[in-house]
């Protein structure tokens, strides 16, 4: 028995902040304090805060650490584990306030969240199957094998109005139903893992902090539309989850949760992984299956739908990873008690990658219907450096930006949808009064270029004119007409692509056509980049009153373009200058300034 | 695994030491001083005791932490209880034996163990 345990996040955020260190540092402190039997050192998923990593929790205080060093450990060894107290200047601070907040659940960022799908992340180790079943691991399948049809399940997860969380939104339990109801000899069980979303990784949290959800819930899906078999499709880019997978496969089976006669009842359901390359389109359904079955990453037409004809052609049940994440406790507090969270038509919570221009970047859980003002400026911290919030981009390249006259709207599928957005895997990246918009345009736009498959040639050569068109406005040589023919190619884009991927590929330009329609006008007839980001727009130029002649910013410019005497007012050669901004980083009084 | 007993069982061993790791404002709080002065007069095998004996009968209501000098040096070993609600008892100059009759009393029945407090031992 231990009195403490020290959890450190192993998530991929804190991991590539050197947790791995931290773990090693403090084990060979506590063993020098001879404490090695007294406190525990826990590895767990990703608590959320990725921005303050590598992070550290101890209980049973729930002491939070944030931004720990290996040099930070004697200290907290010696003080904290020690002698009990708390090493005050490690421990998280709200940016917005003053004094400082001690217990993790206090924290403004958590209070707000309702945490299911997460729920272990961050409390568990992933690695060890007992403290998964210690939270009610794997009651919820021995309850669905001994007690439920696999009709009543399915009428629960109908009854919860789960909704799919992987982007489409469309309801899990009839997903469910429509796929126990087509006979054959095999069906399949899948997992769609392939998180491919910029900014996006809440899959990859929940696979990392959390892999048994996820094994219990295919296996519950299994009973209830009669498969045996699973599959989970992984990007190989996830190498943590892939490990603690693999880990828990092989715990699972050598407990009997998988594999054959499960709990004595006769149903027999094993998982295998398969490890995708890393392509956007094998996240749209129909491909994945087919890279599943060893082809080339390709969607397929549709019908005949996965339930019907899905992978080696038997029916498929896909979900999500996150979808997966609520089933066990769906089944465990009732489909009423997660249908009584969120809105009317969207229940339950919604985890989102919150990034871009705001304080706390990270994972955030929130009950569906939570306004975007709440997520970014009582979670989120609010937007840095005193800037303005301008627009949230949600569903990554699949979807769009929310202007700040919608601030207020509560986030659920149908409302995001309604203003010309969509929930998406869960990407919400904010920006401030310094993105462009149209360059926001253009870049999720440059992003399905790359990953469209070239299958379809609406997606294939459509986004690539859009592009064209994109580049050609931020450069400054767009005309009024390219704007129409923009729009236009969008509407023919989405009207004619095959698969999701080029259908929803025009999003990011009508929605900022839609909301700030300003900015595309300014780049086309006054050829200016309002935001000033367009290089191609803008030009630095040094106030001759202001500038005192230091001669920093000559000294620092990469391109010699600009001169000027000691004590006399510097000029930049604009023919020289390529706009890298480095001397109005250096100017001490503010003289230089782009328009 | 054959069976839910088999589930329930792995999950009541495991239970126990996961609640460590849960927090609640309507837990009972046992602090127990751990300052230089609790040290030397030998707190940290209280503080194992109580742990331990908190965490093998499953009182997952029950926190056992730690603070640093509560300011009665010659009656260290201190311990602190804390009861949503009521009063705070003190017990002082603990060993592991007195704390784990103070976990059989005073915890699991409700029963202050009054020849071990501070107003009985300061007379």
């Amino acid at each position: 028995m231990y009195r403490s345990h020290v959890l450190v996040c192993g998530g991929t955020g804190c991991t590539s902040s050197g947790s791995a260190k931290i773990i090693e540092t403090l084990q060979a402190e506590i063993k020098k304090n001879g404490l090695k039997d007294e406190v525990a050192v826990v590895q767990t998923g990703c608590h959320g805060l990725c921005a303050l990593g590598p992070i550290i929790v101890v209980y049973p205080e729930a002491t939070f650490y944030t931004l720990i060093k290996p040099e930070d450990i004697p200290e907290i060894v010696s003080e904290h584990l020690v002698k009990g107290r708390v090493v005050e200047r490690l421990v998280y601070k709200e940016e917005t306030k003053d004094k400082g907040t001690i217990s993790l659940n206090d924290t403004d960022f958590y209070k707000k969240q309702h945490r299911i799908a997460l729920r272990n992340c961050g409390v568990i180790n992933p690695e060890n199957i007992d403290e998964y079943i210690a939270t009610g691991g794997y009651e919820a399948l021995g309850k669905v094998l001994t007690e439920y049809t696999p009709e009543q399940v399915i009428q629960i997860v109908m009854d919860s109005g789960l909704r799919g969380r992987g982007g489409g939104g469309f309801s899990t339990g009839l997903k469910w139903k429509l796929a126990r109801a087509n006979e054959a000899d095999q069906k399949y069980v899948c997992c769609n893992a392939d998180e491919g979303d910029p900014g996006a990784f809440m899959d990859r949290s929940i696979l990392e902090g959390d892999p048994h959800v996820v094994l219990e819930a295919m296996a519950i899906a299994g009973y209830a539309i009669g498969a045996n078999q699973g599959y989970i499709y992984v990007r190989a880019e996830y190498p943590i989850a892939v490990e603690r997978l693999k880990i828990a496969i092989a715990q699972a089976r050598e407990y009997g949760l998988l594999g054959k006669n499960i709990f004595n009842t006769g149903f027999d359901f094993d998982i295998d992984l398969r490890l995708g390359a890393g392509a956007f389109v094998c996240g749209e359904e129909t491909a994945l299956m087919t890279s599943i079955e060893g082809n080339r990453g390709e969607p397929r037409p549709r019908p005949p739908f996965p339930a019907q004809k899905g992978l080696y052609q038997k029916p498929t049940l896909l979900n999500n990873v996150e979808t997966y994440a609520n089933i066990p406790q769906i089944i465990l507090n009732g489909p009423e008690w997660f249908a009584s969270m969120g809105t009317e038509k969207s229940k339950g919570t919604k985890v989102f990658a919150l990034g871009g221009k705001v304080r706390n970047t990270g994972l955030v859980e929130i009950p569906m219907g939570t306004t975007l003002r709440e997520v970014i400026e009582d979670i989120g911290g609010g937007i840095p450096n005193g800037k303005k919030f301008k627009a949230a981009q949600t569903g990554g390249p699949s979807g769009g930006c929310i202007p700040v006259e919608h601030y207020d709207v509560p986030i659920d599928y149908d409302n995001l949808i309604q203003i010309g957005s969509m929930m998406g895997s869960g990407g919400l990246i904010v920006m401030d009064e310094d993105n462009c918009m149209v360059d926001i345009a253009k870049f999720f736009l440059g992003f399905t270029v790359d990953e469209s498959c070239g299958k379809c040639t609406p997606c294939r050569i459509g986004t690539k004119r859009l592009y064209e068109l994109l580049d050609k406005i931020t450069n400054g040589q767009g005309t009024m007409e390219d704007l129409d023919k923009l729009e236009e190619l969008c509407y023919y884009i989405k009207e004619n692509a095959l698969c999701g991927l080029g259908q929803t590929a025009p999003n990011p330009v009508l929605s900022t056509l839609n909301y700030f329609k300003d900015e595309y006008k300014a780049h086309v007839l006054e050829r200016r980049c309002p935001a000033g980001v367009c290089k191609a727009l803008l030009s630095y130029v040094i106030d001759p009153v202001l500038c005192k002649g230091c001669t920093m910013c000559s000294r620092v410019c990469p391109n010699g373009a600009i001169s000027g005497k000691v004590k006399e007012a510097h000029v930049i050669d604009q023919s020289k200058c390529i706009k890298c901004g480095a001397c109005m980083e250096k100017c001490k009084f503010g003289a230089i300034s782009k328009k | 695994m054959k069976s839910l007993e088999e589930l329930k069982a792995i999950r009541e061993k495991m239970q126990g030491q996961i609640g460590l790791r849960s927090e609640s404002s309507e837990k009972t709080r046992v602090v127990v001083g751990m300052a230089t002065c609790g040290i030397a007069s030998g707190a940290r095998p209280v503080l194992n005791a109580l742990s331990d004996a908190v965490q093998s009968k499953g009182l997952s209501n029950v926190q056992v932490t730690m603070t640093g000098c509560i300011g009665l040096c010659q009656y260290e070993p201190i311990v602190e209880v804390f009861e949503p609600g009521k009063d705070k008892v003190t017990y002082v100059k603990m060993t592991p034996e007195k704390a784990l009759e103070v976990v059989d009393q005073h915890l699991i029945r409700g029963q202050v163990v009054s020849k071990y407090t501070i107003a009985e031992v300061l007379g």
